[in-house]
This record gives structure tokens, C-alpha cells and sequence, in this order.
């Protein structure tokens, strides 16, 4: 399986006021992603590992952030997860 | 988009899902609380014989010796579902939250003098995991158990028990600076300790009891009834008197918990009881059961945390318990 | 004795990670006065070995203070949008009545799931023998109530105005395509643990539920429908941790014990079928019964499963975890399934609770875009006939019943894999008795596990056997009609819940209310 584009993973989160902030840090982490933009719902597709950062937030927003909030405005996701307080990662293993 | 509605010419076909009317008797405006449980639960033709027990269906009446003619007579007086269940508990955990964070900021348990936190250790930490107990014999209701009108309030009892256990947690790490060796010392306690090997060996024995309204009445009646005003009640306010606050505020929770919920567990007995006699008498005879077992279990318990005072604080929980019973139409002083 | 000292310092500060474990590590024990074989009897007859609990990663540590706060956050939110829509007349809002019979199709067929599920994760999450697989199994099971009731709340609206919702419990207890739902939720409740877990975390939830939601969400949304997006995206926020469970899981048995991984495969091939012909359901909902449409079938089944789901099975190759069999058939059937399923509806309307109809010609011209291989050569002749024989005042109702797959309970009209002008038949003999499937997928699950499967109710079967009458029916009465009782006892309102979409009482009701056209431009 050599030569294949990397899998994408992806998020996606209800279009609001709170998650305009997200999607932005999202993109200022993750040069490659890309934001499509549906009726209500934004999805982000990443090839191989999309990052989450909470202090790029906190930037945005102007107050602190926990990412378990992120909880509240999701929708799907596709990938392995991998957590910590500062950090949301969303990746597949590469062959 | 401008709709142009010609109000006065909608009329509502119907008040309510059929199912629903035909519980209230016709159709009309029904609660949320009635729309959220009347019905829920699928009742025939089922597929497949559970290759866990297969003499049963999923949902089979049997799992009880307890029986009904209509398992939706059961009501919570609290009218919870999800909904209102769930914001009822955010604004809860909102206060224990703070109480928690200004007990633990100026340390005002961490900072007592040794012996009262070794005591707290051994009368509060160990207690998490009979609450996880509760948990388990809760949702073991919730999974085998009769009619959305129950099931759905053993879930939220269910969960309620693991808040319970993680706020105990939560105060073993306000005594211990967050280490963590209060937990590891509680749970060595819960293990080895002959004072709380009662009550871990009256849990476990709950944990294999098939009948889940025997389990309803073991646990949340008998056992819940005698432990949890001994603990929260009796030993919280004994401590309040002689050392202040601060336990009070960590423990505010639970004490509030156990006069909201008992509320509800009056309720279905009552329902069940009410039903029939040989309901009555088999709730009677339940409650005649564990309770002895229950009060040999809190002997060696109440003798260790309260000494001289053991007999008195225990008689004064068994009074609470009768009271109750009473009020039920149920036979106070069984099996004395 | 080791009793703690005391620290007399501030409390060093813990990360949520170490907060979650200390919160919920410890809690459980190993049992003594009892043997855990008997307080866990459930966790070993499956053949799956599981050496050490500990292992076992949650990926949201949610602890209760914060599932309080969180999900009674939502449920504000949520429970506010859905007055303000009751208040304002929202349901008006929608592009035009037909669409309502998604909302049918999805109460009589979904919601009831979402009951089950609660149920099966209670079990779950009372039976596994770690802590923490308990705790995720339980924060589900109330989460998948939360899903029942919300969307009882929130449809309940509808049902005032609409027919067809009005009984949908009783209907998923009885109507022969809701079999077809029920049943497959309680071949995994009926099952053991871990093939639950498997099966509705992992199989459903994590590789199929996309394509569940995401078009019906996304089709309330394109067609105005506010209070389904809102109930239909918050559950969502809660399906997102059920998902990361079923991979967590799946994961977690398959790095226990290498001789998990044969066992887990073939729950893999078995519900990734299963849940493909539940799907079949939701086929035709994207592709004929929204007024406006999302994207098609197709192009859902390529973007979910095929990309997304081969990136997850390309992810589980290290495990020896292979795509699920018969992946390659539900690809081939992509440009068929909706457009087969939706015809047989047409023809067995009269005995279902929502209403069908024939394509507008601009929806024929949509299909013969996304189908161009199929559409126009092998549907839409069928559709011209039948609105053909609808202008005479002729519509076509089968009044037959339909033989159904004893497997997954679909009437048998699925075609052959490489030729989509023959319906496919198998069949299986079994302690001298002959059982039909529509597939090979379904006639292999079935030869796996005979004596569960000899257990179905099949709807039809049923009611050839007198089952589906009320009580006091009497069969031998003169002038006794089966079809008409059989509807009675399904609970339907005959001539409201079923039948044509035209000149339906919804269809009529809709043009009195809103002045708008029954079909919209």
C-alpha cells in the first residue's frame, strides 16, 4: 500500500457563533485542512492527523477554554483520538 | 422565507401519540414527563431468544417475582426525564463545585489535625466504592427491569451513585493534597478492614441477586435508607458540632440527594405494594430479609466510627427507616 | 498501616487525565464474598479473552460533575429551540407536507432504536467486568435515552398535525417493515457483550451512523426543518463520544488476545451486512422522499463508507482486521438500492405508515444525474407507468404479501450482485426445513447461527399463522377482511397514516393551512 495519499480524517461541528473561533484555530494549526461549508454543519477534512489547540483558542476568544467543550457543539468525527488538557488530535496510523 | 400561516383555519388533529392517550384515557395535552416514558419500551413479539438466558425474552415480566397488571402505574414524583433530570444535576454540581474549590483552596480539610483526617479517611473514602456498588445493582435494574416509568429513574439513580462515589473521591483528594493515597488507603480499608467488611459482603451479595425489584428493595430502600443518614446525616452533623463546616459543604450534595430520591423510592413501593397483596407481602417479606442482613452488616461500621454512641446513632437511623415504612403501609419493626 | 500524611502544602493541581483516573480507576474491586464469575456472568461465553481491564483507554474522560454540566447545557439549548419552533408554527416551515414522511419513517423506525439502545448499553454497562468499560457503556446508555426522548419531544409537534407518528411504538412492535429495525437491534441485545458493543458501537455507530444522520439531519436542514436539525445535531455531540467508543473498544479486545481476532471479524462481517440492509431504508429517504435533496444515496455510501470507512479498515490492517465481506456487493448496489426499495413502498403502501408517490418529472431528471447507469434505463420507464396509470385513476397497490428474508426481514427485491434485472433468491435447509434470504450476506449470517435465526418474527409469517389480529378477532366470521384487520391491529388509521401522498389528508390539510401547493415548484 505505498504511494497512496494519506486518509483523511475529519470533524465536523454545528455552524455558531462558538465554533466560527474552532474552525479558525483549526485552520491556523493545520495548514493543510479544509473547511467545507453545509446547511447548519462545518467539516474540516485532514490528510493523516488534524490538531486541535487549546491555547490557539484561548487567542481567539480571549478567555480560557477546555477542550471538553468542544463536546457540545460536535457533530462527527472520523480517526483515532488521542487527548490531553492541551491538546485534541484526530489521526489514522500510516502504512 | 415568509410563510403565510392562516391561523385561524389550523386546527390540531390530536393532543398526543395514541399510546400516550390510551394511558391517560383520551386523548389530551400530555407532559413532557408522560411523552417521554408512557410506552417507550417495546412489549411483543420479540425475535431472538437471549443466548444469555435463552428461557427468557429480552424484555420479560419474569425478571421479577414482583408482578403488575400495568407497569406504567409506577410515577416519579419528580417528573425527571433526561431533560429535566439532567439540568436539575448541572445546577447541583454548579454549588458542589464551588464548595468544593473553596474547601480545597484554603484546606480546610487537608489542613485538620491528623486523627479527624484519619478519620474522615476511614468513615467517607471507602464509602466510594459501596456507592459504586449502587451503581452497579442500579443498573442492573435499569437493564432488566419493567416499563420505561422505572427504568428510566434507576438509570438516573444509576448515575447519580457514580457522581456520588467520584464527590467522595473527590473529598479523599482534598484530604490527601491530591496524591491520591487516601483513595489507595480506602480502598485497602474497604478490602481489609473488618469494620466495613459488613457492608461489602451485604453489597456483593446484592450484586448477584437476580430479582431486580428484590435488588430495588434492598439497595435503595433498606440498605440506602440505613447507611446514607448514618453517614450524611448523623456522623455529618456530629462532625459539623465538634469541628465546623467544611465537611457540611463537601458532603451538601449527598445529604440533599438522599431526601430528593427517597421521595421517589416511597413512591414505587407504594405503587407496588398497593398493587396486590401477595405484592405486599413479598415487599414485606424483602424488606424483613435484608434489613437483617443490612443491620448485621452496620454493626461493626457504626461501632467503629461512632464507639460508645454505635447504639444509639443506629436506632436513631432505624427509626428514620420505620418512619418511612409506615408511611408506606408496610410493617415497621419487621424481623426484630 | 500506611495512613497518608499530611501534606500541610497547596494541593498540587491534577490534569484531567489524572483527575479521571483517580475519580474512576479504583472504584471497582475484585469481588471476594462472592466470585466475580458470578457477579460477571456474562463477560467469558462469547470466547473473547480479555488478561488486563487497565488497558482499556477512554478517550473522553468525562467524569459525572461534567456530564452534568455539559449535556444540561445542551438539553437548555435544545429544549428552548424546540418551544420557540412549537410556538411559532415551525412545522409550516418545511419545504412541503411530503417531507413529513421522513420524520415518519425516522420515529416509527429510528426512535425506538435509540429506546433499545439505552437498554442494551444498561446491559453492558452493568455486565463488563473493568470500571472504565462500564462507566462509557452507562454514559451511553443514558445518553441513547436522552436520544428517545428528545426526539419524541420535538416530533410530538408534528404528530399534532400530521398522521402517520401517532402510535409509533406500538407500529415498531408490529408493522412488518419495522421488523426489519426491531429486529436487528434485538439480534444485538440478544447477543453477548461484546458482539453488542461490536456490533452497535463499532459496526453501526462508528462505520455506519454517518449515514444515518448525516443525511437525515442534512435533509431537515435543506428542507427547513429546524427543530430536527437542533435535536438531530445535539444527539449528534453525543454520538461523536459513541463513536470514539466503538473504535476504542474494537481496538482494546483486539490487542487483548490474539484469538479475539477471528471472533471479532466475523461480528464484523456479520453487522457490517446488517446494518447495510437496515441503510436500505435510509436509501430511499435521500434519494425520493426529500422534496429537496442533500446528495444522493450513492454519493453518500462513496463519501461514508468507501473513503472514510476504508481509511478506518486501512487503520485496523494491523490488527489482521480486513474490510467486512461483501463490502464489494453494497458498492455494486449503490446505483440500485434506493430506487428498488422506494418501488417496492410504492407498491405496499396502503399497508405502511407514511405515504409514497411518484417522482416529479424535475426528481427524474435529478435521479438520471446521479444514476446516469441505471435511472433512465431501468426505473424511470416503471415510473412513467405508474403515473401513467395514476392519471386513469388506477394506482397501483400490490395486494399480496411480499416474501420476506428471514434474515433481515426486507420483502425479497434485492437484485442479483452482477445483474440488476434478477431478483436474488438463497436458500438454506436446515433441520428439514427450507429458509429464503435475499443475499448471500444474509444466508451466511444465518447458516453461522441457525438456531437464533429459526427464532425471527416474521411479520408475514405472522400473519399467515393468525397473529396479527386483535384479540376477539374472529377469522371464520363472514366477510372477514385479513388485510384490514391486520392494519387494526398495527394501529394504523386507515386512509390517513398510508397510502398515496395525492390527495392524502396530510396532502389536503397542508394546501388549507399554508396555502402552498401540496408538491412544491
Amino acid at each position: 500500500m505505498n504511494a497512496i495519499a494519506k486518509d483523511k480524517v475529519f470533524i465536523a461541528f454545528q455552524t455558531n457563533d462558538e465554533t466560527r473561533s474552532i474552525v479558525e484555530a483549526i485552520e491556523a494549526d493545520n495548514r493543510e485542512a479544509i473547511v467545507i461549508r453545509y446547511p447548519a454543519m462545518v467539516k474540516i477534512e485532514m490528510p493523516g492527523r488534524l490538531v486541535i489547540r487549546r491555547e490557539t483558542i484561548e487567542d481567539l476568544i480571549g478567555r480560557a477554554y477546555d477542550l471538553r467543550e468542544l463536546n457540545l457543539n460536535l457533530i462527527s468525527l472520523s480517526g483515532n483520538i488521542e487527548e490531553s488538557d492541551d491538546e485534541f488530535v484526530l489521526y489514522w496510523n500510516q502504512h | 422565507m415568509n410563510v403565510d400561516i392562516k391561523t385561524t383555519a389550523v386546527t390540531q388533529i390530536r393532543q398526543t401519540f395514541s399510546h400516550v392517550a390510551r394511558q391517560l384515557g383520551g386523548d389530551k395535552p400530555a407532559s413532557r414527563y408522560q411523552e417521554a416514558t408512557i410506552g417507550m419500551q417495546p412489549m411483543v413479539n420479540f425475535h431472538y431468544r437471549p443466548l444469555w438466558q435463552p428461557e427468557m425474552e429480552v424484555y420479560d415480566v419474569r425478571r421479577t417475582k414482583l408482578v403488575m397488571r400495568d407497569w406504567y402505574t409506577f410515577k416519579d414524583p419528580r417528573q425527571f426525564y433526561y431533560g429535566t433530570y439532567t439540568i436539575a444535576r448541572s445546577r447541583q454540581q454548579e454549588t458542589m463545585e464551588r464548595n468544593l474549590e473553596f474547601v480545597d483552596k484554603r484546606g480546610l480539610l487537608r489542613d485538620l489535625p491528623e486523627a479527624l483526617r484519619a478519620k474522615l479517611i476511614f468513615t467517607l473514602v471507602p464509602l466510594r466504592h459501596a456507592e459504586w456498588g449502587a451503581n452497579t445493582n442500579n443498573c442492573y435494574m435499569t437493564a432488566y427491569g419493567f416499563g420505561v416509568a422505572i427504568t428510566q429513574a434507576t438509570m438516573f439513580h444509576s448515575m447519580d451513585r457514580l457522581g456520588l462515589a467520584q464527590y467522595l473521591s473527590r473529598i479523599g483528594l482534598s484530604l490527601d493534597g491530591n496524591s491520591g493515597d487516601s483513595l489507595a488507603e480506602g480502598k485497602r480499608l474497604w478490602l481489609e478492614d473488618p469494620a466495613w467488611q459488613g457492608i461489602r459482603r451485604l453489597i456483593e451479595n446484592m450484586m448477584v441477586c437476580e430479582d431486580w425489584f428484590e435488588l430495588f428493595v434492598a439497595q435503595n430502600l433498606v440498605l440506602d435508607g440505613l447507611l446514607q443518614p448514618l453517614i450524611f446525616q448523623n456522623f455529618e452533623q456530629g462532625f459539623a458540632k465538634a469541628h465546623g463546616p467544611a465537611l457540611s459543604l463537601v458532603t451538601e450534595f449527598s445529604n440533599n440527594w438522599f431526601d430528593e430520591t427517597s421521595r421517589w423510592v416511597d413512591a414505587t413501593i407504594k405503587t407496588a405494594v398497593g398493587e396486590s397483596p401477595a405484592n405486599a407481602e413479598l415487599v414485606q417479606q424483602w424488606i424483613a430479609d435484608w434489613r437483617l442482613a443490612a443491620r448485621e452488616a452496620l454493626a461493626p461500621y457504626a461501632a467503629a466510627v461512632f464507639v460508645d454512641a454505635a447504639d444509639d446513632e443506629v436506632s436513631s437511623v432505624e427509626a428514620v427507616l420505620d418512619n418511612r415504612l409506615t408511611k408506606l403501609g408496610l410493617k415497621a419493626k419487621a424481623a426484630a | 498501616m500506611n495512613m497518608p500524611t499530611n501534606p500541610q502544602k497547596p494541593a498540587k493541581k491534577l490534569s484531567l487525565k489524572e483527575n479521571y483516573s483517580h475519580l474512576t480507576r479504583g472504584l471497582g474491586w475484585d469481588t471476594s464474598y462472592q466470585p466475580m464469575d458470578k457477579v460477571f456472568p456474562q463477560d467469558k461465553f462469547e470466547g473473547i479473552k480479555i488478561h488486563d481491564w487497565d488497558k482499556w483507554e477512554d478517550p473522553f474522560r468525562l467524569t459525572m460533575d461534567a456530564y452534568w454540566k455539559y449535556q444540561g447545557e445542551k438539553e437548555k439549548k435544545l429544549y428552548a429551540i424546540v418551544d420557540a419552533f412549537q410556538q411559532n408554527n415551525g412545522q409550516f416551515n418545511v419545504t412541503d407536507a411530503r417531507y413529513i414522511n421522513t420524520l415518519k419513517l425516522f420515529l416509527t423506525g429510528v426512535s425506538p432504536l435509540e429506546y433499545a439502545a439505552h437498554r442494551g448499553f444498561a446491559m453492558a454497562g452493568r455486565n463488563f467486568r473493568g470500571t472504565s468499560a462500564r462507566i462509557a457503556a452507562q454514559m451511553q446508555a443514558i445518553d441513547e435515552l436522552r436520544h428517545a426522548q428528545t426526539q419524541a419531544h420535538t416530533i410530538s409537534h408534528y404528530n399534532k398535525f400530521f398522521n402517520g407518528l401517532h402510535d409509533y411504538t406500538h407500529m415498531h412492535d408490529r408493522v412488518w417493515y419495522l421488523s426489519v429495525p426491531k429486529s436487528y437491534f434485538e439480534d444485538a441485545m440478544s447477543a453477548g457483550p461484546f458482539e453488542f458493543v461490536t456490533a452497535i458501537s463499532f459496526s453501526f455507530e462508528y462505520v455506519l451512523t454517518n449515514l444515518l444522520f448525516m443525511p437525515f439531519m442534512s435533509g431537515a436542514a435543506y428542507n427547513g426543518d429546524m427543530a430536527t436539525v437542533t435535536f438531530g445535531f445535539s444527539a449528534q455531540s453525543d454520538e461523536s463520544r459513541h463513536m470514539t467508543l466503538g473504535l476504542e473498544v474494537v481496538k482494546f479486545i483486539l490487542e487483548q488476545d490474539p484469538g479475539n481476532v477471528p471472533i471479532v471479524q466475523k461480528w464484523l462481517d456479520k453487522w457490517f451486512w446488517r446494518g447495510y440492509r437496515l441503510l436500505a431504508l435510509v436509501s430511499m429517504m435521500m434519494d425520493y422522499m426529500l422534496p429537496k435533496r442533500v446528495m444522493s444515496w450513492a454519493e453518500a455510501w462513496e463519501m461514508y463508507f468507501e473513503q472514510n470507512g476504508g481509511a478506518l479498515f486501512n487503520d485496523l490492517t494491523r490488527y489482521g482486521i480486513r474490510m467486512p465481506k461483501y463490502h464489494e456487493v453494497a458498492s455494486m448496489e449503490k446505483h440500485r438500492l434506493s430506487h428498488e426499495t422506494w418501488a417496492t413502498f410504492y407498491n405496499y403502501t396502503h399497508a405502511a405508515a407514511f405515504h409514497t408517490w411518484v417522482p416529479e418529472e424535475s426528481e427524474m431528471k435529478w435521479l438520471s444525474e446521479k444514476y446516469p447507469t441505471t435511472f433512465d434505463k431501468l426505473y424511470r420507464p416503471r415510473f412513467e407507468h405508474w403515473r401513467e396509470q395514476q392519471a386513469k385513476g388506477e394506482r397501483f397497490y400490490n395486494g399480496t404479501l411480499p416474501m420476506l428474508c428471514q434474515l433481515c426481514q426486507i420483502p425479497m427485491f434485492f437484485t442479483e450482485p452482477d445483474d440488476p434485472t434478477k431478483i436474488c433468491y438463497r436458500e438454506t435447509t436446515y433441520r428439514d426445513e427450507k429458509f429464503h434470504f435475499c443475499s448471500d450476506g444474509c444466508k451466511d449470517i444465518f447458516d453461522n447461527e441457525p438456531e437464533k435465526y429459526i427464532h425471527s418474527w416474521l411479520p408475514v409469517h405472522q400473519i399467515y399463522q393468525g397473529n396479527c389480529f386483535r384479540p376477539g378477532t374472529d377469522p371464520t366470521a363472514p366477510g372477514f377482511d385479513p388485510l384490514a384487520e391486520v392494519l387494526q391491529y398495527y394501529g394504523f388509521h386507515v386512509g390517513e397514516d398510508g397510502g398515496e401522498y395525492l390527495g392524502s389528508p396530510d396532502a389536503k390539510n397542508w394546501k388549507a393551512w399554508t396555502g402552498k401547493p401540496a408538491v412544491s415548484e
